[in-house]
């Protein structure tokens, strides 16, 4: 079928990439300055994710967690993109992005008690800019607006960044914020972990658009689609687009085409949509493996590092999830008294219940 | 002291806060350059500038999600939702996100945001710019609503609202904007939020009412005058929290209550209030409580406006029902 002239043209994009599955630099111009040291911290940081989490999913078997999203699969988009951040700026999680707010500075058994359904879970630290993981797929993305907004008011040299997956690209709320970004030019960076499927449902039955990038068309800021599982990829496409928030050019929507290999959450059973072929092929581009190869050709990591950090990992899982379980209970009368800064006096009354 | 109108004086709230507290931001659409459909924010952006007042695209839920995100930052966002019917694209944010940042982040976070609304009958205008949505308003925990019924409360109530911590849906109707007049401070000033008024003082029945339908009870009072009831009228002013005990203090000495409402009569602010007074002061109850409100229908088309809405005659025949029974 021929375009119409005045037709919206569109071309499909080809995804950035930087390192091969074979932990060769395919593209040395999009290569992030990074250090030796720098290189190392990530591929701990990775290492100690996919340890970290599965660890969690046996803990959720034994009870000692509650919900709990898998990430493994996600090491390089999540880890990658946080690194890519300064301290000071400030993350608006979904639902399955605790490593980044853990990776920004949230004590780990904090993780847990918000996987417990404890609030101090979510008493976030003064010193920590995040917010807590959230459950309606989409808001998040309107509040990394509003605080980009506020970054942009204040004059301040801060990016906002947030992340849904690829079902979140189909909310209003996405496409909402996207165009406020564009019309107020806020510094802000929307991340769509886009790993396939959203819980069932795959990506094509979400959007007959070409890609999730593509969306950044019609807000009117700048889309781009990366490799999700080249940790190398991710933290030069984020620093690019912190950069140019910082610099006050706008937006950026980042699609990281990635995969989980583990269910969307405790509950979910992937041999009911998944096939064995699919999972193989996304295994043989394994964020973790493909970057250690990467570092052993440049002499900078063994296997017993990756044993040792293994190892490092279960240990500090442990000690956390002792904390989180010995963290005091909760009582209703302090749930009531944190509703507001000064307790009305219906809520005050209802305390006696509960005493 | 000046001479204003409910709009003007809500206008006044924001311009003295805009004055006295530079976190203080007024966004929504079209409350900018023309100062809002009503007007409620002229001249506003021309005083304080671009920066502080401003519009917005046209998409509910992002006004009130951005709010929230400001809210994060240490704002004190003003948000408008052009008209009542439109919240429903903003509850995500208005109702939960908002309400329940406090509680979520274990005092971490809060929303301390203002949600501007304009509702209420009376004016013909087309539909779902009108509807009573108090009832899902005073359901959420975390949130406060307030309904001023004159320019001295809502002025008082607006700044109050503002340097509220917590998110407030504050919510203006429409048939008061411009009804009448009356002396205003010109400084700040602040009513309590959650405190009731008692507008008309009487021995008999206690007629509870809010929003136009407060001006509705006070002539019904006056016509119940003349065949000898004395009729005590309250304002509630703020719907949550309620002030039960300004209620009850009345019940004591009248015996008697009746509650009105503009909303349709299932599950509104009226059954909540009738609850408490059983809780609170069944004792001192010589009837039941009847409830004033419209029928259970969708608002109605505006050639039928004025029959469907509560108006003084159906007052009357409610606290004679009571009074007699």
């Amino acid at each position: 079928m021929s375009k119409l002239p005045y037709e919206v043209q569109t071309e499909p994009v080809t995804p950035l990439s930087v390192l091969s599955p074979e932990g060769e630099i395919v593209n040395e111009a999009m290569m992030p300055n990074l250090s030796d040291e720098q290189l190392k911290e990530i591929m701990y940081r990775m290492v100690f994710t996919r340890t970290w989490d599965e660890r969690a999913v046996n803990l959720g078997r034994q009870g000692r967690l509650g919900f709990y999203a898998p990430v493994s699969g996600q090491e390089a988009s999540m880890v990658g993109s946080e690194y890519a951040l300064n301290k000071d700026d400030f993350v608006c999680p979904g639902y399955r992005d605790m490593p980044q707010i853990v990776w920004h500075g949230l004590p780990l058994y904090q993780a847990f008690l918000y996987s417990r359904g404890h609030q101090h879970g979510g008493q976030i630290p003064a010193d920590v800019h995040v917010l807590m993981p959230q459950i309606i797929i989409g808001a998040q993305i309107l509040h990394a607006t509003g605080v980009a907004m506020a970054f942009k008011k204040k004059g301040e040299k801060r990016v906002a960044i947030t992340y849904t997956g690829d079902g979140g690209s189909s909310e209003g709320d996405f496409y909402e914020g996207m165009n406020f970004a564009g019309v107020f030019k806020l510094p802000v960076i929307y991340v769509v972990q886009n790993n396939g499927y959203a819980i069932t449902t795959p990506y094509s039955k979400q959007t007959g658009a070409l890609s999730v990038a593509h969306k950044a068309v019609a807000a009117g800021i700048r889309g781009i689609q990366i490799d999700g599982m080249d940790v190398l990829a991710v933290i030069k496409a984020v620093q690019e687009a912190a950069e140019r928030g910082r610099n006050g050019e706008g937006a950026t929507l980042i699609e990281m085409l990635t995969y989980r290999f583990r269910p969307h959450s405790m509950a979910d059973d992937t041999s009911k949509y998944r096939t064995k072929d699919e999972e193989a092929e996304w295994v043989l581009k394994d964020p973790i493996t493909r970057f250690a190869k990467f570092l052993e050709k440049k002499g900078l990591w063994t296997e017993e590092d990756t044993a040792r950090v293994k190892e490092e990992a279960k240990a500090t899982v442990n000690e956390h999830i002792k904390k989180a379980e010995q963290t005091e209970k909760m009582t209703v009368n302090g749930l009531i008294d944190s509703m507001f800064e000064h307790t009305p006096a219906h809520l005050e009354a209802q305390k006696a219940d509960f005493q | 002291m000046a001479q204003m109108n409910m709009k003007e004086a809500i206008r006044d709230a924001m311009r003295v806060e805009l004055k006295n507290d530079p976190n203080v931001y007024v966004f929504g659409e079209d409350v900018g350059k023309v100062g809002g459909v009503f007007r409620a924010t002229e001249g506003l952006q021309g005083e304080f500038g671009e920066d502080r007042v401003f519009d917005t695209p046209l998409a509910e839920s992002a006004i009130a999600g951005m709010a929230v995100g400001m809210g994060l930052q240490g704002f004190r966002p003003v948000a408008e939702i052009q008209f009542v019917g439109f919240i429903y694209e903003a509850m995500d944010q208005m109702f939960i996100q908002a309400a329940r940042m406090r509680y979520r982040s274990g005092g971490r976070y809060n929303s301390p945001i203002v949600f501007r609304t304009p509702f209420g009958g009376g004016v013909k205008a087309a539909e779902l710019h009108t509807d009573s949505l108090e009832g899902l308003a005073i359901q959420t925990p975390g949130i406060k609503v307030i309904v001023p019924s004159n320019p001295y409360d809502a002025k008082g109530l607006l700044v109050a609202a503002i340097r509220d911590n917590d998110p407030v849906f504050f919510m203006e109707h429409l048939n008061l904007y411009h009804a009448f007049r009356q002396d205003v401070p010109e400084e700040a000033y602040t009513i309590e939020i959650g405190k009731a008024n008692v507008v008309r003082e009487g021995s008999d029945v206690t007629i509870i009412a809010y929003g136009l339908m407060v001006h509705t009870a006070v002539k019904a009072a006056e016509e119940l005058e003349k065949s000898g009831v004395k009729a005590e009228v309250i304002d509630l002013r703020t719907l949550l929290p309620l002030d039960i005990e300004t209620i009850v203090t009345s019940i004591k000495k009248t015996n008697r209550a009746i509650v009105v409402q503009e909303a349709q009569k299932t599950s509104g602010a009226a059954a909540e209030i009738i609850a408490q007074i059983n809780e609170n002061a069944i004792l001192h109850l010589e009837a039941p409580v009847l409830r004033v409100a419209g029928p259970d229908t969708v608002y109605p088309f505006a050639q039928v406006e004025d029959a469907w809405l509560p108006n003084p005659a159906r007052i009357v025949k409610a606290v004679n029902q009571v009074m007699n029974f």
